[in-house]
């Protein structure tokens, strides 16, 4: 199995007091919040972690994109995946991801990721993602062409990282006279492509097609969703005619281990129950605007609205624990309910979120050494 | 009552409900959809044969990839104006329906007896920022589109049935695909305003959250000759919240130009 340490990188120094006065921390919080000598110092801890995550043996470290928001402070996440190709030697980094469709001009991204393949003699894993439904407002692109312009902007980069250029680029929202890369990325035919998703069977099949077998990630799902989402995975490719990998198969999730159950469960609870209660939890306009899904799985989400509340509804970490969302305990059960996916879905990739919400240094770090020494051994193959 | 029928512009079909005789005029609706058929509408009715058709797009999602902005709805409306026996119509549309009959009367006017925009977008004015209906929750936007709080609360008091819901989320889809970006205007519209040549009405509620009616200063600059009349105690839904004061407000302006 292949393991990733990743990191969100919160902002964790938050007034949580202001925070409760806005409707969200994502595009309306007032940045007059952020505090950028605090914010210097969150960045140094997130680097230090992820570096020392290559040291305890990770194959993996990760960093993703969000804007406009205290949830994660990586509106550029190449700028930190740079800064990691300099302080690591062996490691993986994956961006997971960019979001594509939010840009004008998706062949920089095709060049950005090419440079940093590149710099780093190929050790790059990119995601392929449409940011979550704030992104939206953040950015004012249109939720209702987010699918399309997904779509494109990845035939596009695609061909720009394997097409000989100069060539044409003709779309519906991307128009190009000349894609012509330099650099061309340093792997062959090119970076590796992961889907990092909460799961749709359009997106499943679309990932899962032969011309492109796609590693697809569940994120921050129940258990019982993660498995049936990879289970359609497995099911499509056979309607495909080919088995599939389990290293098409990923699962990222927070996990917090401690030497009990309930020094683990203690120690993770003010982390846990932030990241989801305050740094993820939107009302529905926000984080479903109109066209981010179909019309008809909206118009489901919505029937379910009334016993859902006006917005994600708060949740206690025995909650999370209980729908297998989070994995948080001993390193015996730790290793219990990562093998219980593992024989469930046959999945070789884990994204072990080991920093999250309001999570200090000092147990984030005790947390990746326990995973590291008394986990990550038992899931080598 | 006014009678339902469906129209056909090309492959596309549309419900219309239309009511009254005498001359045409053609209401087009804003990005909530078909209003109900009230008193301003029962007004116009008395004295012109008021046709008012569902956008394509709305009420049911079957034609949106077919129009995929405010352009499109405005030559799908010029296309439905050669469609129609000779003679001309009196153009009125709100907000989102504003918007497209200021496109289509930048285009051609031929067929235009007369434009009456009520709180229309379409522009937009520096330093005044349009409310953001997409961010506000349901509760909110209904608050916000009305000046008088007692018909909110009427609005929200009143149970939705599962059919109405769907066609709310339809139109809240088609509205994002127009108006989402930019927001409520066209960068292009405000310099072929001038085009429009016919005797022009524009109506706005002094109490619009959502599209405010400081607006209407810009609207006057490129109109010749545009007539404004605002509803005091009124917000963004003139036609509903103030229809008796609103349809002869536009009644007077009809019988004036014709």
């Amino acid at each position: 199995m292949k393991i990733a340490c990743f990191h969100l990188m919160p902002y964790r120094p938050l007034d949580f007091e202001q925070r409760a006065r806005h409707r969200s921390a994502w595009v309306v919080l007032p940045n007059r919040l952020y505090d950028p000598v605090k914010g210097a110092d969150e960045y140094a801890s997130y680097l230090d972690q992820l570096v020392y995550a290559e040291q305890l043996g990770f194959d993996i470290i990760a960093v993703n994109e969000h804007h406009q928001t205290a949830y994660g402070m990586m509106p550029a996440p190449n700028l930190i995946a740079s800064a990691l190709i300099q302080r690591t030697k062996q490691a993986k980094i994956a961006i997971l991801g960019r979001a594509l469709p939010l840009v004008s001009n998706p062949i920089s991204i095709a060049e950005e990721f090419a440079m940093l393949d590149n710099l780093s003699r190929g050790r790059i894993i990119t995601g392929f993602v449409r940011g979550i439904g704030t992104e939206y407002h953040a950015t004012g692109i249109n939720p209702v062409f987010s699918h399309e312009r997904f779509h494109e902007a990845h035939d596009l980069i695609v061909a720009a990282w394997t097409r000989p250029g100069p060539f044409a680029f003709e779309g519906e929202h991307y128009n190009f006279r000349y894609v012509n890369l330099w650099p061309r990325p340093y792997q062959n035919p090119h970076p590796p492509i992961w889907i990092p998703s909460q799961g749709s069977s359009e997106t499943i099949k679309w990932a899962a097609d032969p011309e492109r077998k796609y590693p697809f990630l569940v994120t921050f799902s129940a258990a019982d969703l993660v498995a049936r989402y990879l289970t359609l995975y497995r099911e499509q490719a056979v309607k495909f005619g080919y088995e599939c990998r389990g290293d098409q198969l990923g699962w990222a999730a927070p996990i917090y281990v401690a030497d009990s159950d309930d020094r683990a469960k203690e120690e993770a609870r003010a982390g846990i129950e932030s990241l989801f209660n305050e740094y993820l939890a939107n009302p529905w306009e926000m984080l479903l605007p109109p066209g981010y899904t179909s019309l008809s799985s909206m118009k489901n989400t919505m029937k379910l609205r009334k016993s859902l509340g006006s917005r994600m509804r708060n949740q206690t970490i025995e909650q999370l624990m209980e729908s297998g969302t989070v994995v948080v305990g001993s390193p015996r059960t730790v290793r219990e309910k990562i093998g219980i996916m593992r024989e469930r879905t046959g999945l070789q990739i884990l994204v072990a979120m080991l920093q999250f919400g309001v999570l200090n240094d000092e147990l984030t770090r005790r947390n990746m050494e326990l995973f590291a020494s008394e986990v990550m051994p038992h899931l080598r193959d | 009552m006014p009678q339902r029928l469906v129209h056909r512009v090309g492959t596309i079909e549309a419900d219309l409900l239309t009511e009254g005789d005498g001359q045409r005029l053609l209401f087009l609706h804003g990005a909530a959809g078909v209003p109900p058929w009230n008193k301003f509408f029962e007004l116009l009715a008395a004295k012109f044969q008021v046709l008012l058709p569902q956008h394509p797009g709305f009420g049911t999602d079957q034609f949106a990839s077919r129009i995929r902005n405010i352009a499109d709805l405005a030559m799908y409306y010029l296309d439905y104006l050669d469609g129609m026996p000779g003679g001309t119509v009196h153009l009125v549309g709100h907000s989102l329906g504003g918007w497209v009959a200021a496109e289509l009367a930048t285009r051609n006017c031929s067929r235009l007896a007369s434009l009456t925009l009520i709180a229309p977008a379409g522009l937009r004015v520096k330093g005044i920022a349009s409310g953001d209906n997409f961010i506000w929750s349901p509760e909110e936007l209904t608050r916000n589109l009305y000046h008088d709080q007692k018909l909110a609360e009427e609005v929200l008091s009143k149970p939705v049935t599962g059919e109405e819901a769907d066609r709310q989320l339809t139109n809240r889809f088609m509205a994002a695909r127009l108006a989402w970006e930019p927001r409520w205007f066209s960068p292009g519209l405000e310099r072929w305003l001038h085009r429009i040549r016919v005797p022009s009405l524009l109506i706005w509620g002094n109490d619009d959250k959502l599209l405010p009616c400081a607006y209407a200063a810009t609207w006057e600059q490129h109109i010749a000759g545009l007539k404004t009349r605002q509803i005091t105690g009124c917000g963004h839904l003139p036609h509903i919240e103030r229809a008796a004061e609103t349809a002869d407000c536009v009644l007077r302006f009809l019988d004036a130009c014709t």
